[in-house]
């Protein structure tokens, strides 16, 4: 298993180790440890964005065509939009390794 | 005030030392003032005995219109250190004061202070813990936050407790550290002393305005608090720890600028009698002056006996503390608190720690005496240096004892 190492020294952490970048966790990678990821049908989404108000990651983003789509950047795979989707439109399948 | 510091005013300094008249006040009184003499920006705080008198009075200043800042009457402790928190993020200058079961409920976010840095004044008024319920002076509640990052200071009668509120904002605003100040329950915080605080130019001076680069500033937002990852917590409490060592240098420096300007000396490690003792006590807080009259007593029967008195906690000041042990063959250190089922007191466990780490080792015997504000004697002293003395050619049976329980 890979080994947690050190971000940054100590020596250059802000007092108190302050972020100073206001916004910079957009930068922070959520998204790398999911089981499982979510797929959309389009065929059966209706383009309603419960999965994108629910998503507590806040990964959904719309594109052109109006479809609510997950960025795997920052999805945990939590599975709520699936849960909350009224149409069954998104399945959560197993994350390959 | 005591011979040695009178001595030790210079009077060769006429500016800006001036000898004023001290005044008859209640100790707690005098820390309000001094602290309404910082410019506080904001004070929270919860009342307890026996803490009341300064926050009491500080509200009064507020309402008073005598003092200038924000006076926040929270409903707990937790609230009480919370909103210090708060305020103090936004680089306003804060107090808060509080004792024993108080100080225990605003336990969680006394590490938060001092993790963000954050430069608040506390003045702990040492009571002793609940159960049995007792309002009684001991350092049962100040030890529980030993671990929590606080640069940690004593003070032993009034006007050193007055000293040390200028000295802690001086010392936390530099740091970036919160200070704890601990005065020892009703016998300092309720009694009446002759008491000079300092000319209102010198506060000046000496505490000048807080200005701090990283705050809550909507005009230029930082994030405090943010999460510590695996990847990052390690770093993030390296860095906090050795803040909290550097600052060693910070207290010492604002200790000798404070005697540059009142002509009042303070050190990290206070010592009496020292220079050639053979057998010495150490001990915390207001009972150390109760020692050195026993001190005092043994020397005119020619034993050699010394006393050593931790005024700063933490920072731990090792190196100070191995120089003043000197040559003694014997140290009896007096807990005021018990660390139940531990090998000693907690100053007991710390000064053996620290002596390992020297090849010079007095024997140590552990002493927990005057809990819940038990009395202690000189002649309760007198025997705890005749213990000592036993302790060179007898190794003690016990690791530490609570001393003066009835069997």
């Amino acid at each position: 298993m890979p080994k947690d190492q050190g971000l940054i020294s100590w020596k250059k952490l802000a007092p108190g180790m302050f972020i100073l970048e206001p916004g910079n966790s957009i930068k922070f990678k959520t998204g790398d440890w999911k089981a499982f990821r979510p797929i959309l049908n389009k065929e059966k989404c209706i383009k309603c964005g419960l999965c994108y108000v629910f998503c507590p990651d806040l990964c959904y983003k719309k594109d052109e065509e109006g479809y609510y789509i997950s960025n795997s950047y920052y999805c945990k795979g939590c599975g709520i939009c699936a849960q909350i989707c009224p149409r069954g439109a998104i399945t959560m399948i197993l994350e390959e390794a | 005030m005591r011979k040695e510091l009178i001595k030790k005013i210079p009077l060769s300094i006429s500016e800006p030392l001036k000898i004023k008249k001290k005044i008859g006040k209640e100790v707690s009184i005098a820390i309000a003032e001094a602290v309404a003499q910082c410019k506080v920006d904001v004070i929270s705080a919860y009342p307890i005995t026996p803490q009341t008198h300064i926050v009491e009075h500080l509200a009064e200043l507020v309402n008073n219109g005598e003092l200038d800042a924000e006076y926040i009457p929270v409903e707990s402790e937790h609230a009480a250190m919370s909103a210090c928190i708060g305020a103090s993020a936004t680089s306003a200058r804060t107090f808060t004061s509080t004792s024993s079961q108080g100080l225990l409920l605003m336990y969680e976010n006394l590490f938060i202070a001092s993790a963000l840095r954050l430069p608040i004044v506390m003045v702990i008024v040492n009571r002793s813990i609940s159960a049995p319920i007792s309002i009684w002076n001991d350092h049962s509640d100040v030890m529980t936050m030993r671990d929590s990052g606080w640069i940690t200071t004593f003070a032993e009668n009034g006007q050193e407790a007055v000293d040390l509120i200028y000295h802690a904002y001086r010392v936390a605003e530099k740091a970036l550290l919160p200070v704890a100040l601990n005065i020892d329950g009703f016998t300092l915080s309720h009694v009446i002393e002759p008491i000079e605080l300092l000319d209102q130019e010198l506060v000046d001076k000496y505490v000048p305005p807080l200005r701090m680069k990283y705050k809550l500033d909507p005009k230029n937002p930082i994030t405090m608090g943010a999460i510590g990852v695996p990847e990052i917590y390690t770093e993030a409490k390296k860095a906090q720890d050795e803040a909290l060592k550097a600052s060693y240098r910070i207290i010492v420096n604002a200790w000798k600028e404070f005697e540059k300007l009142t002509g009042r000396r303070y050190q990290p490690v206070e010592t009496y009698q020292m220079e050639d003792a053979e057998v010495a006590l150490l001990i915390m807080g207001s009972l150390a002056e109760t020692a050195m009259n026993a001190v005092d007593l043994l020397r005119k029967k020619g034993k050699k006996a010394g006393l050593i008195r931790l005024r700063l906690w933490r920072p731990f000041p090792l190196k100070d503390f191995l120089k003043a042990i000197g040559k003694i063959k014997a140290l009896g250190v007096i807990d005021r608190a018990v660390s139940h089922g531990s090998t000693g007191g907690p100053v007991g466990i710390e000064v053996r720690s620290a002596l390992y780490q020297s090849n010079k080792r007095p024997k140590v015997i552990n002493f927990i005496a005057g809990l819940g504000q038990r009395d202690v004697t000189v002649e309760d002293f007198i025997e705890l240096f005749e213990r000592t003395y036993e302790a060179i050619n007898k190794k003690p049976k016990f690791s530490y004892e609570i001393y003066g329980v009835m069997e």
